[in-house]
C-alpha cells in the first residue's frame, strides 16, 4: 500500500515507538500535523519552537531517550538553532523535522524558506534535506539510530513539502549500516590492562567523571569502580548524581565553581581516571598548569575528546559501561590511605561555605539557603532543572544529588531559558518525580511563555526564582573584574511574578523573608495539579564561591568575599 | 607550519563538500587546495586536501572528520610513499622570438601548448607539485597573465 510522506513519518515514529513528541506548527508541515492528529503518541504544543526543543531535550535527558522535536520551515526551523546546539554540546539525543518549502521552490528566496541543513551543519552530529520519497523511510531510521548510538546528538531532517505529500510504498528497514559511522563500543583489552596497571600502582589517584558516564547508563559500574578501589571522586557538572554526594568519597563538582577539595584532588594527584569527560576549559582552568602531576587515564567514546586539550596517557576508546564493567573484573584498590586522609582533610577544612545570615535580625534570603532547603524538603530525591548563570552554581553546590538524570542542565552551550521548557520535558518522562527548575530572574523571562504548557498539561513544576534582580553570574564578574560597573545587569525593573504566574493559571507565592522559605517550598510541594512559581526575593550581591577565575590557576581560586 | 596532504574518502552524497569544508573553516584554517575526485566506485568520491598547521591541530581535524557520519575513511599521505599529481593551466607572454624559448621549456617539462595567441601562449603542464613549481619559476620571467592549478590529487603506492 503507497503511503504519503506525511503518513510515512507518523508510521515510522511509532515504529520507533516513542511516547512523546514536542513541536509548533507552520505552512508547510500542515500535511504533517494532519496526519499527527490521529497518532497515538503525545503531542506537546509549545508556544514557542525553542520551548519545544528544549523540552524534547530535557524530556531525552530524563528518560534516556531520544527526544522527538518538529518546526515548520523559516524562522520555525531557526527558532530551534539555540535548541539544536544545546543538545550537541551536551550530547544529547534529539531527532528534529522541520519542514521545507517545495523541491522546485528550494533556492528561489521562496516564503519561509531558509537553508536549515546548512545553517545547522556545524552544530548537530549528522543532517538531511529529503529529496526522494524513497528514501524517507530509510533516512528516519538512520537518524534515530545515529541520534541515539555512540556519542549522541541532534539529527535533523528537513522535509520538503512536496515530499510530504507525494506518495510511496511504505518499508521501515529493521535494521541500517553506515559505512562511515561504526562506533566503538568494546574498549582495547590491551589498553584496559595497561590502565588497570597504572591504577594499581598509582599512590594518588582520581576519578574525573563526567555527562558519558550517565548517557551510557553507567552509574552502577563506575560506583562498583569506586567501591573497589576507594578512589575519590569528583563529577563535572553534567554527571552529578552519578555518584551519590553524601558518600565521604564524593568530592562533589569541579572545575571554575567546584568545591575547593576536588579541584585540589585534582591538582595533586598522580593520576586522573577521566570517564565519559572531554577536559572542558570549566573544568580545566588554565590548561598549563591543570594536573601537573597525574598521568591520564581517559575512558570516552568519541576518539575526538581524547587528547584535545589534555595529553591523554591511556586512552581507552569505548562506551563507559563496558570499559567499566571490563575493569571492575580484574582491577585490585591501589594502596591510598595516605592520599585519602589528605583528601578527607582538605574536605573537612575547605567544605562548601556562605554566610547564612548577617546578624539575628538580618531578614534577607541567601540563595543557596533555599536550595538547601529545596533538597531538604525533597529529601534529595527531585528532579532539578536549572537555568544558567548563579542559580545553576548554587543548585549544583547545594542540592546532594544522588541518583543520575536527576540534574538537567545546559552545561556546555550554557543557554540561559533552558530549565524551564526542559522541566516540562523531564516532568513528561518521569510524571511520577518532582520536579523543580531553579531559575535567575532573568533565566526565568526568556522562555516563559511555556507557562501555559505547564498549566495546559496539569504539570506541577516547581519554578523557583532566586530573583535577585540582577543578571547575577555577569554581575559577579563585573564586580570582581570589571571596577563594580553595572553594566546593564540591573533588572529590577521586571514583572510581578506571582501576577504572571496566575495570569498563566499557575499558583504564585512571594517569599520576602527567610522565614517564609520553608513554608512556601511545603506549599509548593502539596499542590499536584498545576505549576507554582515561588518568588524567592534573595539578596541582592550574593556571589558564587569558590571560584576559579577564567583563565586562572587552581592556587588562584576566590574562596570567599573579599572585605 | 607544516605541510598536510590528507585523503578523505566520502559517499558521493550532497553536502559533503560542506561539511568537509565546514571543519577547516570553522576552525580559522586556510586549506591550501581541495580537490574532489570521481573513485573506482561511483557511491565513493575522494578529497584530497592541502593544509598548514601543527601535529596537534591536524590531529584533531582528522579525528573531527573521521566523526563525520558521510566520512568512509581518513589517510594522512604527508609522510607516506604516494604518486602524487597536479595540473596547471598557464597564460604566459609570448612574443616574436620569445615563443621559441617558451616551446623548448615546454619540450623539457612535457607542457602542452593549448593555445597561441597573437601576444600569449597558454600552456598545460601536469605532474608532481615541484614539477609545477619549476616550471612555473621559469616562466615568470617572460610575465605570467594568468595561472591555475588544478590543487593536487594523491595516491597511496601501496
Amino acid at each position: 500500500m503507497n503511503l504519503s510522506g506525511s503518513e510515512i513519518i507518523v508510521e515510522s515514529l511509532k515504529k520507533e515507538k516513542i511516547e512523546c513528541m514536542f513541536g509548533y506548527p507552520g505552512g508547510v508541515v500542515i500535511p504533517i500535523f494532519h496526519q499527527l492528529y490521529k497518532a497515538p503518541f503525545k503531542f506537546i504544543l509549545s508556544r514557542h519552537e525553542q520551548g519545544a526543543i528544549h523540552a524534547a531535550d530535557g524530556y531525552a535527558r530524563a528518560s534516556g531517550k531520544v527526544g522527538v522535536v518538529i518546526a515548520t520551515s523559516g524562522p520555525g526551523a531557526t527558532n530551534l538553532i539555540t535548541g539544536i546546539a544545546t543538545a550537541h554540546m551536551d550530547s544529547v539525543p534529539l531527532v528534529v523535522f522541520t519542514g521545507q518549502v517545495s523541491r522546485e521552490m528550494i533556492g528561489n528566496d521562496a516564503f519561509q524558506e531558509v537553508d536549515i541543513t546548512g545553517v545547522t551543519r556545524p552544530i548537530c552530529k549528522h543532517n538531511y534535506l529529503v529529496q526522494d520519497i524513497k528514501d524517507l523511510a530509510y533516512i528516519i531510521k538512520e537518524a534515530f539510530y545515529i541520534a541515539s548510538t555512540g556519542r549522541p546528538g541532534p539529527v535533523l531532517i528537513d522535509v520538503p513539502v512536496d515530499i510530504s505529500n507525494s506518495t510511496t510504498q511504505f518499508n521501515y528497514p529493521s535494521k541500517v549500516k553506515i559505512k562511515g559511522y561504526n562506533p566503538v563500543l568494546d574498549g582495547h583489552p590491551g589498553q584496559i590492562q595497561k590502565a588497570i596497571r597504572l591504577i594499581e600502582s598509582s599512590q594518588k589517584p582520581i576519578i574525573y567523571a563526567g555527562g558519558g558516564v550517565v548517557i551510557s547508563n553507567a552509574t552502577k559500574e563506575l560506583r562498583e569502580l569506586v567501591k573497589k578501589t576507594n578512589i575519590p571522586i569528583t563529577t563535572t557538572l553534567l554527571a552529578l548524581g552519578a555518584y551519590p554526594e553524601t558518600n565521604p568519597l564524593s568530592l562533589k563538582m569541579l572545575g571554575m565553581h567546584g568545591t575547593y577539595y576536588a579541584n585540589y584532588a585534582m591538582h595533586h594527584s598522580d593520576l586522573v581516571i577521566a570517564i565519559g569527560a572531554r577536559f572542558d576549559d570549566r573544568v580545566t582552568g588554565k590548561i598549563d598548569t591543570f594536573i601537573p602531576n597525574a598521568k591520564v587515564v581517559h575512558i570516552d567514546i568519541d576518539p575526538a575528546s581524547v587528547s584535545k586539550n589534555v595529553t591523554v596517557d591511556i586512552p581507552i576508546i569505548g562506551d563507559c559501561q563496558r570499559v567499566l564493567k571490563e575493569i571492575n573484573k580484574i582491577i585490585k584498590p591501589p594502596k591510598i590511605d595516605k592520599w585519602l586522609k589528605e583528601v578527607a582533610k582538605v574536605k573537612k577544612d575547605n567544605s562548601l561555605h556562605y554566610e547564612p545570615k548577617a546578624s539575628a535580625k538580618d531578614n534577607q534570603i541567601k540563595p543557596q539557603y533555599v536550595v538547601e532547603e529545596l533538597y531538604k524538603q525533597t529529601k534529595g530525591e527531585a528532579i532539578i532543572c536549572t537555568e544558567v548563570g548563579q542559580n545553576q552554581m548554587w543548585a549544583a553546590q547545594f542540592y546532594q544529588y544522588n541518583h543520575p538524570r536527576t540534574y538537567i542542565s545546559s552545561g556546555g552551550f550554557g543557554t540561559m531559558g533552558y530549565g524551564f521548557p526542559a522541566a516540562i520535558g523531564a516532568q513528561l518522562a518521569q510524571p511520577n518525580k518532582k520536579v523543580i527548575d531553579i531559575a535567575g530572574d532573568g533565566s526565568i523571562q526568556m522562555n516563559i511563555q511555556e507557562m501555559i504548557v505547564a498549566v495546559q498539561h496539569k504539570l506541577p513544576i516547581i519554578i523557583a526564582i532566586l530573583n535577585n534582580g540582577f543578571l547575577g553570574m555577569v554581575r559577579q564578574w563585573q564586580q570582581l573584574f570589571y571596577d563594580k560597573r553595572y553594566s546593564h545587569t540591573d533588572i529590577e525593573s521586571a514583572p510581578d511574578f506571582i501576577k504572571l504566574a496566575e495570569a498563566y493559571g499557575a499558583v504564585g507565592i512571594l517569599v520576602k523573608e527567610n522565614k517564609e522559605v520553608i513554608p512556601a517550598i511545603k506549599k509548593a510541594l502539596k499542590i499536584k495539579d498545576r505549576p507554582i512559581v515561588i518568588d524567592f526575593k534573595v539578596c541582592r550581591e550574593e556571589n558564587v564561591y569558590p571560584m576559579v577565575p577564567s583563565g586562572k590557576s587552581l592556587k588562584e581560586t576566590i574562596m570567599r568575599e573579599l572585605a | 607550519m607544516k605541510q598536510y596532504i590528507i585523503s578523505v574518502k566520502v559517499e558521493n552524497k550532497f553536502g559533503v563538500l560542506a561539511r568537509v569544508s565546514g571543519l577547516f573553516s570553522a576552525r580559522g584554517y586556510n586549506i591550501d587546495s581541495l580537490t574532489v575526485s570521481a573513485t573506482e566506485s561511483k557511491d565513493i568520491s575522494v578529497m584530497t586536501i592541502v593544509v598548514k598547521g601543527n601535529d596537534r591541530i591536524i590531529e584533531q581535524v582528522k579525528k573531527q572528520l573521521n566523526k563525520l557520519i558521510d566520512v568512509i575513511k581518513v589517510t594522512d599521505h604527508t609522510d607516506l610513499a604516494t604518486v602524487q599529481r597536479e595540473l596547471a593551466l598557464i597564460k604566459v607572454n609570448a612574443q616574436g622570438n620569445k615563443r621559441a624559448e617558451i616551446y623548448q621549456l615546454s619540450e623539457i617539462f612535457k607542457a602542452d601548448i593549448a593555445n597561441v595567441a597573437p601576444k600569449s601562449m597558454v600552456l598545460t603542464v601536469k605532474g608532481n607539485p615541484e614539477k609545477i613549481n619549476n616550471f612555473i619559476e621559469l616562466l615568470r620571467p617572460y610575465g605570467i597573465k594568468e595561472l591555475m592549478r588544478t590543487g593536487r590529487v594523491s595516491l597511496l603506492k601501496e
